[in-house]
């Protein structure tokens, strides 16, 4: 059965007709274009050069306008319609951008890949007209550590390890213990964090200081089971720190280590820290001190006194409103003047300080979001049930309130981690620092492109990892309301 | 009043804290200044600043007071922040609706523009912008015409300067179809609301505004030529345009950068705020014999921009503080000029940081009070 066919109005009668000839002319365009850009064949060359440069665009567009036919029974064409198809300009739109992808594949492949060189480790090897990866393998380590000397990277190796493996307890607890976890992730886990990155990486008489601490968390710990639950929270309050003090000052003397003939590790200043371990230090612990401090100026900033919560209004405020550069040369040549003359401040602590207090005005106000939100039904049901306002906010507001605000400080951090480059400013290299620094070398001239890109890449991982994991942690605690 | 112990302690704790603080911080830095011969004070400002700025809107040289490097400071600050907030609107507004597009290719590459652009550090964008992507520009004795008239070299784009015949002419005549839009719009509403007839405004004012302009090329002898920057040799190898204006590259790839970090962001917001508005707001528009043209702009956007104007207010913040990153590849902005450049050579640290911060300080606040205003007026009345 053949109808007459109209060409200006695709219908089902003449199906076929149609969904071959669209198909062709849609398939012949998008040859045309993938044709001419994997192998520079312009089967349109002997058209006037306007014509031909839009001639694949016109020839798909008149395919896709006889394929569209509603309702035609192919499942396929009937998706294929609903979703790149729907109408002229969508058709058009959706041409384009399948020829951008076309055009743009060969030349970010052959510089990705193909004409990319790995091998050798000196610029020579670098000739082809594509990235140059040796550049990125030779400088491996001092994008990964910074000036850090070489022969002693094993120790920010283990720290970052040993961080792992206490971070994954918290996967591999068992009910009983999960109990714990809280105490063991808001006191105990930092603390042995910041023992085991700071004075660990820093080696030196510190050194001991970071044994000190572990033997005291680790004698707390075993300590900690025969308390009554009762206690528990004053005991982890109290004990580990009071260990650590009595290890240090009491029973540990110099006089008793060097009598064993124990060797510190050797001092490595933070100004040689630097490059990706640089970046996880200081968003490691940023994160740990934004987040109380942010906590506290959102209480406050929701507090019945007025003073209170005019101080923390004014604190969240004033951060807010500075860029985070100000900030940081406001540590860098500010601050040492509002010291006493003879204290002094590493400038890494300084940036780690002027970064903690930034971030912490955008947790406090994410965190005030999700106080808002909750119900005053909530602070009415826990007060009628005699609590304070600690034991209010600690058992019943802050648990849902944070619920509702993952989406915010997972935002907030993801920035904090996108801000750590910023730490030029005070003089500290991370990865991006680094990358300055080493495409301005005289030996490797004239390879910026292929580190920004790899610092890109290394950057995207981290962040897009985080936004994900940050979507999985609101999809496990969303609650029905 | 009653007072209670209880109230009043917590408090007095609190601010005796502060004080205690900020007094030991205050008390240091006197003595610091003292026994290092600095003196505090503003006075500096009127100070002859002798040092060169290389970008600047305003006159200014080496003679000039340190007042003026941070007027220029601030007038680069604002100028490249307009720049960006203007290309980061229009292309976070397409990115954000093309992300509602039915169409799955639209879709996905909108959602890989947002993806991609908003998890790289804006610093490694504008590092990667200025230091590799226009470094691959060519010399100015090589670089082709863009439409015959734009230059785009490694040392900035040039493009051609208008040069304008009785200029306030043609000023006024804007002003005069701007103020006529507006005569128009309160008749066209006192009219609907009197006897229920609608008025084309829309077609009206854009008839306006083109017209009355024109009209002042017509008759008020209002003229326009463009002078085209045209290549000169410095020396042998030294190739430079004249003529025309030129941009350097540092504001190329700051407001490259920023714009497409911060229409990221502002795609999300558009693409929340328009997802926002129910589906049955629509229906219940349509179903009462709105046309699809009413119902997008009396029903969806008065309530989708309620929703999209604070956050994406927020972002234009966030651009205008982003934009201090400039120091980094040596724009100068108010950060590199003032503090980086005046501090050095005044040693007035607390002065010069304590200024910068207050300046961006102000220009925070003063917009989030003008976005709560704008926001009260724009909540919902609820009974």
């Amino acid at each position: 059965m053949m109808s007459k066919i109209n060409f200006l109005r695709p219908d089902k009668n003449n199906l076929n007709t149609f969904l071959y000839l669209g198909s062709f002319l849609f398939l012949i365009s998008v040859l045309d274009v993938f044709l001419n850009s994997f192998f520079s064949l312009n089967l349109t060359g002997f058209l006037p050069g306007f014509l031909s440069f839009l001639f694949p665009l016109i020839l798909g567009f008149i395919g896709l306008y006889f394929i569209r036919i509603e309702f035609s029974g192919i499942k396929q064409l009937d998706l294929l319609n609903k979703h790149i198809n729907t109408n002229n300009f969508n058709a058009v739109l959706s041409l384009l951008i399948i020829f951008v992808i076309i055009k743009s594949l060969p030349p970010i492949l052959s510089w990705f890949v193909i004409d990319a060189s790995f091998a050798g480790d000196t610029k020579d090897v670098c000739t082809g007209s594509g990235a140059c990866w040796t550049y990125i393998k030779v400088w491996m380590r001092r994008f990964m550590y910074g000036m850090y000397p070489n022969a002693e990277q094993w120790r920010i190796n283990l720290s970052f390890i040993a961080l792992v493996l206490m971070g994954s307890v918290g996967y591999f607890a068992t009910d009983r213990f999960k109990k714990y976890l809280t105490l063991y992730y808001v006191v105990i886990y930092p603390l042995i964090a910041f023992l085991f990155i700071f004075f660990f990486i820093s080696g030196g008489p510190v050194f001991f200081d970071f044994s000190y601490g572990i033997i005291a968390a680790i004698l707390s710990i075993i300590l900690g089971f025969f308390i009554p639950a009762k206690y528990k929270f004053y005991y982890f309050l109290i004990v580990p720190l009071a260990l650590y003090i009595t290890l240090k000052y009491f029973i540990f003397f110099e006089e008793y280590i060097e009598l064993g003939k124990l060797d510190g590790l050797n001092w490595v200043e933070t100004g040689a820290w630097g490059g990706l371990s640089l970046t996880f230090i200081i968003s490691f612990f940023c994160l740990i001190f934004c987040f109380p401090i942010g906590m506290a100026f959102a209480l406050g900033r929701r507090s019945n006194f007025p003073l209170i919560r005019y101080i923390s209004v004014g604190f969240i405020e004033f951060w807010r409103g500075v860029p985070l550069i100000t900030v940081l040369f406001m540590s860098a040549v500010m601050f040492p003047m509002f010291l006493p003359e003879d204290f002094f401040i590493d400038k890494l602590v300084r940036a780690i300080i002027a970064i903690s207090l930034f971030e912490a005005a955008y947790v406090a106000e994410v965190i005030r979001g999700g106080l808002q939100a909750l119900p005053r039904g909530q602070y009415e049901a826990a007060k009628s049930l005699g609590m304070g306002y600690w034991k209010m906010h600690i058992f019943v507001i802050l648990p849902q309130a944070l619920k509702l605000v993952i989406p915010g400080i997972a935002n907030t951090f993801l920035a904090l981690v996108k801000d750590t480059p910023l730490i030029f400013v005070v003089g500290l290299l991370e990865i991006v620092g680094m990358l300055n620094l080493a495409k301005t070398n005289p030996k490797w001239l004239g390879f910026a492109m292929e580190g920004y890109v790899f610092a890109a890449i290394i950057f995207w991982i981290i962040c897009y990892a985080m936004s994900k994991y940050s979507y999985n942690l609101e999809q496990k605690y969303k609650t029905d309301r | 009043m009653n007072f209670k112990l209880k109230d009043i302690v917590p408090q007095l704790i609190t601010v005796t804290a502060v004080v205690l603080v900020f007094g030991f911080f205050t008390y240091n830095a006197q003595i610091n200044m003292e026994n290092r011969g600095i003196d505090f004070g503003y006075g500096f400002l009127s100070q002859e600043s002798s040092f060169d700025v290389q970008f600047s809107l305003i006159e200014y040289d080496g003679s000039h007071s340190y007042f003026r490097a941070y007027l220029v400071g601030l007038l680069n600050t604002i100028l490249v922040s307009v720049i960006g907030i203007i290309i980061a609107t229009i292309l976070g507004v397409i990115v954000g609706v093309a992300r509602l597009s039915p169409n799955y290719l639209i879709n996905k590459f909108a959602a890989f523009y947002v993806e991609f652009f908003r998890n790289i550090p804006l610093l490694l964008q504008i590092f990667f912008w200025y230091f590799a992507a226009l470094r691959a520009l060519p010399l100015p004795q090589d670089a082709e015409a863009i439409f015959g008239v734009f230059f785009l070299t490694i040392k900035g784009l040039y493009v051609p300067a208008f040069i304008w015949q009785n200029f306030s002419v043609f000023f006024y005549s804007i002003i005069a179809a701007i103020i006529a839009i507006i005569v128009i719009r309160i008749h066209a509403k006192r009219v609907q609301e009197n006897q229920g007839k609608q008025i084309p405004v829309f077609l009206i004012s854009i008839g306006l505004i083109f017209i009355l302009p024109l009209l002042s090329f017509l008759i008020g002898g209002v003229g326009i030529s463009f002078e085209v920057p045209v290549l000169k040799q410095l020396a042998t190898t030294s190739f430079i345009y004249e003529g025309g204006v030129s941009l350097p590259p540092e504001l190329i790839a700051l407001t490259l950068s920023l714009s497409l970090y911060t229409a990221t962001f502002i795609a999300e917001c558009v693409r929340a705020g328009i997802q926002g508005v129910g589906k049955g707001q629509k229906e219940a528009a349509a179903s009462i014999g709105l046309t699809p043209n009413q119902v997008l702009k009396l029903v969806i956007m008065p309530q989708a921009l309620r929703i999209i104007i604070p956050p994406t207010t927020n972002q234009y913040l966030n651009l205008t503080k982003n934009s201090s990153l400039a120091a980094a590849i040596a724009y100068p902005d108010l950060v590199l000029v003032f503090a980086g450049t005046a501090l050095m050579q005044t040693g007035k640290a607390i002065e010069i940081v304590s200024i910068t911060m207050f300046t961006y300080l102000t220009l925070s606040i003063s917009i989030s009070l003008l976005m709560n205003w704008y926001n009260k007026k724009i909540a919902i009345q609820e009974k």
